[in-house]
């Protein structure tokens, strides 16, 4: 959810809340003031009457409300002592309505001239409380739906503009990449907040930059440090060998170190790729054909395949491509083949199926099910194989993740590794 | 055939030059910046074994030096960086091939007979044994005048060979030049041994006075028969 749509809902939510207690409160109010005045109009008509029938006692004897609106009935003293003026609610049947509807009476006690005692009750028709809340209800309805509409133009009108250094900042972000060329453009703002985000970003992804740089040029003098006495190394041996006053014994031993040094070369190089990898250190991306680069490192690793007896075949469902650095792609395809023919047995196969949307290699084997939380771990070993380095799957899970490709194993008789990309 | 090593480690010099004057290279060395500057403008070299970092300069700088010099000696550079942007960098700026280290000496001097043989004039890509010749810019090869059939790989094998006639080739070696760095963590380089065997019969069976030697744990050698 955007920010402004974000302080939108909240917003709603307490204009609702507001409005609505503002109306009940407005709505209990008006009622009492139009009941005050109703009463007080009452009070008036009660005077009147009284001294109208003063002057004509004829009037004692209407003892229906019919077209006037008040009625008048005799009572025994008794009853007029004790009687208490009071103002009620109640219906009367209305003509024109043809309803009952609801009125306000008044009712007290007088004595008239003659001496007798008589019950006079005064009626005012009043508010209809159903249709007066039904009016409310919609006038506020209608106020509140205008305030959230003028809200939500402000906000997308002015407030917009307002964050628009904000959303640039943020837009800068997602693209900044340590190592690439592009740089954080910040923009101009007078507002305060806005200008100081954006020199801390600028800051931060300078001292970002300036890490990721040391970092580099760290790895690099590292590999440096390390190739160079590990290629004297092997080169001597490799000129000692050809001396032709060693013994077989002695060139079997030699060539055992160089087995051993190359090894460690081996090593050396792979865990600076992990490290390159883990860096982020390939920026340059191409589409690359994945049915195509399947098919080529199949071709590529015949030899080894033949030589261990296992017969590789690819199935093409479908057509793969995605952007990926072209040296990881490779890394990685080659890497789970190379898995694939290596742990297992003469006379097994490896199956490579290639479809719209990953590639999954698999392969028989002789051992059981791995642990699938750590055979992408480094330096895990489930064979007897001396030689695996056991970081082949270790960089298929790198370059993975570098990728936001999901990696799997799954084990069903056979072992099968897969690679999805994500939905488009 | 003139070959100038700049490099600043002296081991690494050292054996650098001791493996290509055993293939009767003229070498001279220089040991920095300034030391490989002076010896390019004075004289001229079938090839520059260049590394790019030195103590007192970049190579690829050198490299640019080299470049306004009008210097027509092919360069290989040494680096054991590995970096691809590196690489393109020093082709970019003229370089002919980029070897990174550590590397076998075998390549390494499969790499200069390469460069040379481009650079010198059409007809000289020939490479020579007893009566074998390899013709590596037309890929054919004769035996005694009759042409031998080989497929791609035994092909590159045999040329690798020829190029480290009676060297003793380290079976990694061999293996990374033909089936390519994908192969470098397969560990186990017994599988090359197949197409060895292939090899051997066919020169066999054409009567090549040349042989194929194993030398058991370290790899092969051609020699001589």
């Amino acid at each position: 959810m955007k920010l402004l749509n974000h302080t939108l809902s909240y917003l709603a939510v307490m204009l609702l809340v507001v409005i609505g207690a503002w109306a009940t409160i407005f709505y209990v109010n008006m009622l009492d003031e139009i009941q005050d005045s109703i009463d007080d109009g009452l009070e008036n008509s009660k005077l009147l009457i009284i001294d109208k029938v003063k002057e004509d006692t004829i009037l004692l004897h209407k003892t229906d409300f019919m077209e006037s609106n008040y009625a008048i009935h005799a009572i025994t003293e008794e009853t007029a002592r004790n009687y208490h003026e009071a103002y009620l609610d109640s219906t009367l049947y209305m003509q024109n309505e043809e309803d009952n509807e609801p009125v306000r009476i008044l009712k007290t006690a007088f004595r008239a001239t003659n001496g007798k005692y008589y019950e006079l009750q005064i009626v005012s028709s009043m508010v209809e409380e159903d249709d007066l809340i039904e009016d409310l209800f919609f006038a506020i309805l209608w106020l509140y739906v205008a305030l959230l509409a003028s809200v939500l133009i402000i906000n997308n009108l002015l407030l917009r503009r307002i964050w628009k250094p904000f959303y640039h900042a943020l837009d800068n972000l997602e693209r900044f990449k340590p190592g690439s060329q592009e740089s954080f453009t910040p923009v101009s703002s007078n507002v305060n907040e806005f200008s100081s985000l954006n020199k801390t970003i600028a800051s931060l992804l300078q001292r970002t930059t300036e890490t990721f740089n040391s970092q580099k040029q760290f790895i690099e003098n590292a590999a440096h440090e390390l190739q160079t006495p590990l290629a004297i190394s092997i080169n001597k041996l490799e000129l000692l060998t050809e001396k032709n006053t060693l013994t077989e014994d002695q060139l079997h031993e030699i060539g055992a170190v160089i087995n051993n040094l190359e090894r460690l070369t081996r090593l050396n190089k792979t865990l600076l790729l992990l490290s390159r990898i883990e860096n982020r250190q390939f920026p340059e991306v191409h589409s690359i054909d994945f049915n195509a680069l399947v098919n080529r490192l199949v071709t590529l690793f015949t030899d080894l395949a033949e030589f261990k007896s296992v017969k590789i075949t690819v199935i093409d469902k479908g057509t793969l491509s995605g952007n990926m650095n072209a040296e990881l792609a490779e890394i990685l395809v080659s890497n789970l083949l190379k898995n694939a023919i290596t742990h297992n047995y003469p006379g097994g196969f490896v199956e490579v199926t290639v479809d719209g949307t990953g590639l999954s290699v698999a392969n028989s084997s002789g051992s059981a099910a791995l642990d699938a939380t750590q055979v992408f771990k480094r330096f895990y070993k489930n064979s007897p194989e001396k030689n695996s380095s056991g970081l082949g799957l270790a960089i298929v899970k790198s370059i993975a993740d570098y990728y936001q490709l999901s990696v799997g194993y799954t084990h069903n008789g056979r072992h099968q590794f897969t690679i999805r990309f994500p939905e488009a | 055939m003139k070959i100038l090593v700049i490099e600043d480690e002296p081991d690494m010099r050292e054996v650098i030059i001791d493996s290509l004057e055993k293939e009767k290279f003229l070498v001279e060395s220089a040991a920095g910046y300034h030391a490989a500057m002076d010896k390019v403008a004075a004289y001229d070299y079938d090839c520059i074994l260049l590394d790019i970092m030195l103590p007192d300069g970049s190579g690829l700088s050198l490299l640019e030096e080299f470049k306004k010099l009008k210097k027509r000696d092919s360069v290989i550079i040494i680096s054991a960086k590995n970096a691809v942007d590196d690489k393109v960098k020093g082709l970019n700026l003229g370089a002919d091939d980029y070897l990174a280290k550590p590397f076998h000496l075998a390549e390494l001097t499969a790499r200069v007979k390469s460069v040379i043989r481009r650079k010198t004039a059409e007809g000289q890509m020939m490479l020579e044994l007893n009566n074998i010749t390899v013709d590596t810019g037309n890929r054919v090869v004769y035996v005694a005048g009759q042409e031998l059939a080989l497929n791609r790989k035994e092909f590159d094998i045999l040329a690798y060979f020829m190029a480290n006639k009676n060297r003793l080739i380290n079976k990694t070696a061999l293996a990374e030049h033909i089936w390519g760095d994908g192969t470098d963590q397969a560990d186990d380089f017994e599988f090359i041994y197949s197409q060895i065997k292939n090899l051997r019969k066919k020169l066999k069976d054409a009567d090549a006075a040349v042989e194929i030697q194993a030398v058991y744990g370290i790899g092969y050698k051609l020699a001589g028969r």
